[in-house]
């Protein structure tokens, strides 16, 4: 069943990843572009190291609206921790700390979110209801987040499909993690509360390619609405796989579109393996029925090794626990992941629910070298009757930690005769992921009690709907069309400006798309490059500018400087702006160059022109059509030639 | 099943729409809508503070949403999907070397569950399902339980307040080690007075609690001071009437404070009790007791205590505010008040235009007493001439006891006697504390943020 072996990254084909039944789905998440928080009053956006005071809290798991706990909140219930917020001033107020409930949703958010799920083509709901979604990690100190959907359903085009939407909420972004070590972890809170929505996709993309060009459309399309915040952390996606015979698992917080492709490639290959170490577990016979583990204190008899890590934590007062896994030598090499092995599986949920954070944190009897002396691996496995076919593993701590770590692994190396645990996991650098939480399901969510459903009125919907933009794969073929170069599109089509260009290309203005389309795109960046505050610029501007130009007021060249002028001053004097010349004003100016050009002597006369053309077009700049002048003098000088000088 | 049952919450359109379609509430169903919309789900009870023209879906995700009724094109029923919410029940276990501690209950939310009804939580309170929920309990002490009401603080009234006291008695006379009150915290300091009064020289602790933060949610108090009171009733030498909340919002440590000198100052922060004019009776968390005085009442084993469970309910409060016109001190005598607290302003003060209605009330045999809205200080009505005029008025200066306090205290005296001197003789007489002789400096905190040293303190120590 599980022939198949994964090649490198770079050797995968789209037949490969379909015959280990590759499937994935993204979660995106995109900050909107408030003034304020969603359920407070806080400015949004604010982001500072510092703080004023601290906070304490624990985290203990509370039963679901149909009666259930959720398996995420017991495990990290286990884990105890001390979580500290530390709390700025000017950022968090007492909604952030959990000590005054919630005020009304931000209205301004939850009309973006409508909109977004309008580009989605989802149904929007007709009534709001708010959710409390458990975490007890800590990374909201109510323990959970507040979270209602805003719509159902919706799709994109991709490809020759579409990829379809299971749906779209409202949520409150959670704290920032500033460290994690042993039993205690603290956050930033500044983050906490800005309102983000969160598009959750059925998993139906095929390779790790095709995950990362869909979340780059999902991207575009909310970029488009010109409402949400861009920048590191503004959009963060959390990305399901999975694999024939798998389980859907969830790397967290992929803060990178191109990280996706090794990422995903990098789980469905950690599952697939898994699933072939379960088959040769049990072709030796090694099922959940049959499995076998127990562990003991063995503090005394390596009480006197050299190996650091245990003898510090012997001079500590710590205690040693080993785990004998039947039947397992050998199978904590397997691999997982590029360069990853199956003991790793097995040290990340020991430093994450026993909270054994120093690494390393375990060592094993399939690899001995530079751990204990061989003489102490001899005693050890004697004391722990063991035979060529068993495992040892080795972990220490405090006596709660080294009980909790001894027991998760031995949970842990039971799971791998089951299959694939439901879990979330961190994105590494390196493309690896490694355990962070189990898997949330339905039973973490419940109603909040503090906010009343609210409705969403039709008129509401309608308003929304008729500013909001065209989707981008529609903008993107119109502009095709429109002749504007392939190089503009994609950003013209997710440009805040984009309704001023469909504007100004039609009636009655009319003007020149590729002009509008290079204008809209290309100056800003020119703008900021003179260290303008472009983000000053609105529709008003350009619109302004564009009619100038449209009826003759100011040339092409003069729409540039007005939109510096703008930036500079705050706004355009039309009287300073340069008129375009008359006819009459350019033959004059042309007959003056000719004239100045004619009484000096040339080292290079082949030049003459582009001289000629220097001398005029700097004293117009902005007034005249270059292409006119350059006609005009290439006549001249033509016909100064056919007069024989 | 009755139609309320089977559509719980639902009325008028939606109803009908149910009706037609054959859903039910927990229905699992997939429904269409006019505007071509689909969604699948379960069909949950309505709140009937809620409109009438949505009906609630909850979907695979978990997550609820509303749909409008009069937009429902069909309902496919799939199948039925009840809820069956229980906190998991473990038999509290039984350790011989442990106290035996009660715990009443009359509302609040230390373990609770959601009311579909109203939307909002209803407690869940057997000793199973606290053991359930909070395992350490089973560390401290053998705990039994007794729901003795179920309503929010605010209708927590004379009928309780008597039924609790006796209840209290009932159990110090079987022997019990400590009593712990589960109460709403709004006015869980009302209640700490008045069993002040009505249970005198209790030879164990008895301790109120509640929580800021309600139990359904992870980060709630509920479980914390739950712990704590639990300890603080089983183990601590303190035999009083105490309020065991949160100190700091954070989840460090709780304090004791004395029933009579306790008030809510925030509507809502977990820290929210403090003891005004004085100093707490001790810290505590789940390790250790450390009292921070020793003038306290101690435990002892005899069973000679005072039940006094009586309460006058013609007694009202008035909080005075400047252009306050007479006839509001009228309507009350009018009414057939028996006593009046004012809580006045400064020192304790009210306008001239009054002055008449006071004298109305002594001609009518009404008791008067003066308290203060500044909370913390005394009624010093000999300072100003205005203070002396009152008192010739037959206004009684009630010292530094809490407006709240001095109310509860009042209904108690006149309960027991309507002879004004006995009354007076009572109210002036401090059973535990309720009035000081002195007040110390660092009975008054309210420290002020902003200011540079006291951004240091905050800074250093956890809130």
């Amino acid at each position: 069943m599980y022939d198949f072996e994964f090649k490198p990254f770079d050797e995968m084909t789209p037949e490969d990843y379909a015959r280990v039944g590759f499937m994935s789905g993204l979660e995106v998440h995109q900050q909107l572009l408030t003034d304020q928080k969603l359920f407070c009053r806080c400015p949004a956006g604010k982001y500072q190291k510092s703080y004023n005071a601290e906070i304490l809290r624990h985290m203990r798991p509370t039963l679901s609206e149909l009666g259930e706990y959720d398996g995420t909140a017991l495990m990290e219930f286990k884990t105890k921790k001390d979580i500290i917020y530390r709390i700025h001033y000017d950022t968090v107020c007492t909604y952030e700390m959990d000590d005054t409930p919630p005020f009304q949703i931000n209205e301004q958010a939850l009309d973006i979110a409508i909109e977004v799920g309008m580009l989605l083509d989802a149904y929007i709901v007709d009534e709001l209801h708010i959710a409390r979604k458990q975490y007890l990690d800590g990374s909201i100190p109510t323990g959970f987040q507040r979270t209602a959907i805003t719509s159902v359903g919706g799709r994109i085009p991709y490809k020759d499909r579409y990829i379809n939407i299971i749906q779209m909420s409202i949520e409150e972004d959670s704290c920032r993690e500033t460290s994690d070590v042993g039993h205690r972890r603290v956050y930033l809170t500044d983050r906490l509360g800005m309102p983000l929505i969160e598009t959750v996709t059925y998993p139906e993309m095929k390779t790790p390619q095709e995950v990362a060009e869909v979340n780059q459309i999902l991207r575009r399309l909310v970029r488009s609405t010109g409402r949400v915040r861009t920048g590191v952390g503004a959009g963060r996606e959390d990305v399901n796989v999975s694999v024939t015979g798998g389980t859907r698992v969830e790397i967290k917080g992929v803060p990178s579109i191109k990280r996706i492709p090794l990422l995903t490639y990098n789980e469905a290959m950690r599952q697939w393996n898994l699933l072939r170490m379960r088959e040769s577990l049990a072709n030796k016979g090694i099922t959940p029925e049959t499995f076998k583990a127990n562990f003991e204190d063995v503090t005394k008899i390596i009480k006197k090794t050299h190996f650091k890590p245990i003898a510090d934590a012997i001079q500590n007062g710590f205690k040693v626990n080993c785990v004998k896994l039947d039947g397992f030598a050998g199978y904590l090499k397997w691999q997982t992941q590029t360069d990853t092995y199956f003991s790793k599986e097995i040290s990340d949920r020991v430093r994450v629910i026993a909270c054994l954070t120093t690494l390393p944190n375990i060592i094993h009897s399939d690899n001995i070298s530079e751990t204990l002396a061989s003489a102490e691996w001899v005693s050890l496995k004697k004391f722990m009757n063991v035979t060529a076919d068993d495992a040892l593993i080795l972990v220490w701590g405090d006596d709660a930690d080294a009980l909790m770590g001894a027991n998760e692994i031995i949970i842990r190396a039971r799971e791998a005769t089951i299959g694939i645990p439901s879990e979330t996991r961190q994105a590494y650098p390196d493309g690896t992921n490694g355990f962070e939480r189990i898997l949330p399901g339905p039973e973490r969510m419940y109603p909040d009690t503090d906010l009343p459903p609210k409705p969403i009125t039709d008129e509401r919907k309608k308003l929304i709907r008729s500013r909001a933009p065209e989707q981008i794969w529609i903008r993107t073929q119109k502009y095709t069309k429109l002749g504007v170069p392939d190089d503009l599109i994609e950003e013209l089509a997710i440009s805040r400006f984009a309704s001023s260009f469909e504007m100004l290309v039609a009636e009655p203005f009319n003007i020149d798309p590729v002009f509008v389309a290079t204008a809209i795109i290309q100056y800003p960046k020119r703008l900021r490059k003179r260290g303008l505050p472009i983000e000053k610029l609105t529709h008003d501007e350009f619109e302004r500018v564009f009619k100038l130009y449209s009826s003759g007021k100011i040339l092409k060249d003069a729409v540039l400087i007005a939109l510096d002028m703008f930036l500079r001053n705050g706004e355009i004097d039309e009287s300073k702006l340069p008129s375009p010349c008359t006819d009459e004003e350019i033959n004059i100016r042309v007959g003056m160059a000719m004239k100045q050009i004619n009484h000096i002597t040339l080292i290079n006369p082949e030049k003459k022109y582009e001289i000629v053309m220097g001398i005029i077009m700097d004293d117009l700049r902005g007034r005249v059509d270059g292409k006119m002048v350059s006609k005009m003098v290439s006549s001249k000088l033509n016909s100064e030639m056919s007069n024989g000088r | 099943m009755e139609d309320k049952e089977l559509f719980k919450g639902y009325s008028s359109i939606t109803l009908d729409v149910m009706k037609k379609w054959g859903a039910f509430v927990w229905s699992d169903i997939d429904v269409e809508t006019s505007e071509g919309s689909k969604y699948s789900g379960i069909i949950l009870p309505r709140s009937e503070t809620a409109d009438k023209l949505h009906l609630v879906l909850k979907m695979a995700t978990g997550y609820n949403i509303g749909i409008r009724a009069d937009k429902i094109s069909s309902i496919v029923i799939k199948g039925r999907k009840v809820a069956n919410y229980k906190i998991p029940e473990k038999a509290f276990p039984y350790d011989k070397g442990k106290p035996r501690v009660k715990l009443f209950g009359t509302g609040g939310t230390i373990a609770s569950r959601l009311d579909y009804r109203t939307g909002a939580v209803i407690p869940a309170f057997s000793p199973g399902e606290l053991y359930g929920s909070v395992p350490e309990l089973a560390d401290y002490c053998n705990l039994e339980t007794e729901k003795l009401y179920g309503v929010f603080s605010e209708n927590m009234g004379p009928e309780q307040w008597i039924g609790t006291a006796n209840a209290i008695a009932k159990e110090i006379e079987k022997g019990v080690k400590g009593i712990v009150i589960g109460h709403g915290t709004d006015t869980m300091h009302h209640t700490a007075a008045i069993l002040s009064f009505m249970i005198q020289n209790s030879p164990v602790p008895i301790v109120m609690v509640g929580s800021q933060r309600s139990s359904d949610r992870p980060s709630s108090d509920a479980a914390l001071n739950l712990i704590h009171a639990v300890k603080a009733a089983g183990e601590s030498d303190i035999a009083e009437v105490m309020v065991c909340m949160f100190g700091p919002t954070s989840d460090s440590y709780g304090l004791l404070h004395r029933g009579t000198r306790v008030r809510k100052m925030h509507s809502s922060y977990r820290s929210t009790f403090r003891t005004i004019g004085d100093i707490p009776l001790a810290m505590i968390d789940r390790n250790k007791i450390s009292p921070l005085r020793q003038d306290y009442k101690r435990r002892r084993t005899d069973n000679n205590f005072i039940l006094a469970p009586y309460f006058e309910e013609r007694v009202g409060m008035v909080y005075y505010y400047p252009n306050m016109m007479p006839d509001m001190i009228d309507s009350m005598i009018d009414s057939g008040y028996k006593g009046i607290v004012i809580a006045g302003t400064g020192l304790g003060h009210v306008n001239k235009p009054l002055y008449p209605a006071l004298k109305r009330a002594k001609d009518k045999g009404v008791a008067v007493y003066m308290t203060v809205q500044t909370l913390w200080g005394y009624v010093q009505m000999y300072v100003y001439e205005t203070g002396r005029e009152m008192m010739d008025l037959g206004v009684v200066p009630t010292a530094n006891m809490l407006p709240e306090v001095a109310y509860m205290k009042l209904c108690w005296a006149l309960g027991q006697t309507s002879d004004l001197e006995k009354v007076k003789e009572i109210m002036l007489d401090p059973i535990n504390g309720e009035t000081t002789d002195r007040e110390p400096s660092n009975g008054y905190l309210v420290y002020q943020g902003g200011i540079p040293e006291v951004e240091e303190f905050i800074s250093k120590f956890r809130k």
